[in-house]
């Protein structure tokens, strides 16, 4: 139930702050999805949307930690291995 | 699809894999809250891929499987009158109410319309002004902006047919509940990222203190749960107990500013029942007095609670992670998805339903 998919903004149709919607790209299929919640959005962002609200615009820098997180936690552990090594 | 399949990558899963099989020296017990995170852990096999001494279990955070009876039978008794439809998300269809579910008042010629959006639902009132539309409005507060959407924009058209029969529930007092209860084994949170995009992080902060544990805001792709239980062991093993965010790509600190304003419009907090579980004080929403004439429970009667189902179904010990769906005698055999014994069994998004898709024939003991 609280599953949200990413997609992409390709169109925004400018109206009251809570009546704005979009057209959002998923991979090919676009839907009409309401933007009111991400007021910041513009077109090229990609928002999360859970049943046809946009509930989040994703950050693409922060994206990345997942990959990101291993190296980290890599390197700490050679830092320790290397001081408890005799 | 940009930001699904790089977050399924197994070589990087095996890396998260190797990662905690050498920084685990004690067997520990994390809990994943949603019932979306429960479904990719079984579907991609994450469990599998944990050191043996790491266990998930399974939370609450299935929406379907914790309304409770006397909503889906007020559903039903507002299926079938005659001037009604009835407008529900798909799942919830099958959910047994105390005598049958919505597809068999369908099948007798009840309007039960299947909705994508709560906004289809104010569709169809807007094109049908001589009938009573409701909708039933489940979910976590992930599901709350839209819920709220709908009864804003209703009022403001001035709506008069449309009403909303509410079952909306909140997570951070579903984890404090299991956490207070006598023989909890639960030593750390996976906290639901879809939920905290919406309502932020800072309520978990108190539980973090009072419970001296850790709590990581996660994401849902086998990737983000993988680093989610990493960041949770990592934690365990240094004796610390932080909230943590793994899912900043969409979690901000402070949640959705504009749909959580327009959630204390439209909802005041409540005390609710959950299926299999019982009341928990100040665990949901209900429309606040501004919207209380878009209550269908003002309409069509109040729901009222009713004694516990009694079958041999343990959905409420898998609903609070007591136990897993193979531990019941009814799992796969009496129980299955066409003749569900218990919600968990029907919703996609319930544990059993998801050990029965992936884990069959295999058992988990095999």
């Amino acid at each position: 139930m609280c599953l949200a998919v990413p997609g992409r903004i390709v169109s925004i149709a400018e109206a009251a702050p809570l009546m704005r919607v979009g057209k959002v790209d998923f991979g090919g299929v676009a839907r009409e999805v309401n933007l009111a919640y991400v007021p910041e959005a513009v077109v090229g962002d990609y928002v999360l949307v859970h049943v046809g609200f946009a509930l989040s615009l994703i950050d693409e820098a922060e994206a990345q930690r997942v990959f990101g997180y291993l190296q980290e936690i890599e390197e700490i552990e050679a830092v320790n291995g290397a001081k408890e090594a005799p | 699809m940009k930001f699904v399949e790089e977050y399924r990558d197994g070589r990087v899963a095996a890396h998260y894999a190797a990662l905690l099989a050498r920084s685990v020296t004690r067997p520990w017990t994390v809990m994943e809250v949603c019932g979306g995170q429960t479904h990719a852990i079984v579907r991609f096999g994450i469990d599998q891929l944990l050191p043996e001494g790491v266990t998930l279990a399974h939370g609450p955070g299935c929406p379907v499987c914790v309304t409770p009876v006397e909503m889906i039978d007020k559903a039903i008794e507002i299926a079938a009158t005659d001037r009604a439809i009835l407008c529900s998300f798909g799942d919830m269809l099958r959910v047994p109410g105390s005598s049958r579910d919505l597809l068999a008042v369908k099948a007798r010629g009840g309007d039960v319309r299947i909705v994508y959006s709560p906004l289809d639902a104010l569709q169809v009132a807007r094109e049908n002004p001589q009938r009573e539309v409701v909708f039933f409005a489940v979910g976590f507060e992930t599901t709350a902006p839209a819920n709220a959407m709908a009864a804003y924009q209703a009022k403001r058209a001035g709506l008069a047919n449309f009403s909303l029969l509410v079952s909306q529930v909140l997570v951070p007092p579903a984890i404090e509940s299991i956490l207070a209860a006598p023989g909890n084994r639960v030593q750390a949170f996976l906290a639901a990222g879809h939920v905290c995009a919406v309502m932020g992080i800072d309520a978990y902060q108190p539980l973090v203190r009072r419970y001296r544990l850790p709590i990581v805001v996660t994401g849902f792709e086998p990737l983000d749960i993988l680093q989610g239980v990493a960041m949770c062991v990592r934690q365990l093993e240094r004796g610390e107990a932080r909230l943590e965010n793994q899912y900043s790509r969409v979690v901000r600190r402070a949640g959705n500013a504009p749909a959580q304003a327009l959630i204390r419009e439209v909802f005041e907090v409540i005390p609710r029942r959950w299926r299999g579980i019982g009341e928990i004080p100040a665990s949901g929403l209900g429309l606040s007095a501004a919207y209380a004439e878009y209550d269908a429970e003002r309409r069509f009667g109040t729901a009222r609670p009713r004694a516990e189902e009694q079958s041999e179904c343990i959905a409420g010990l898998v609903l609070q992670g007591a136990r897993k769906p193979p531990d019941c005698p009814a799992f796969g055999t009496r129980c299955t998805p066409e003749h569900p014994l218990g919600v968990t069994m029907v919703s996609s998004e319930g544990a059993c339903a998801a050990y029965h898709r992936y884990r069959r024939p295999v058992t988990e003991s095999a």
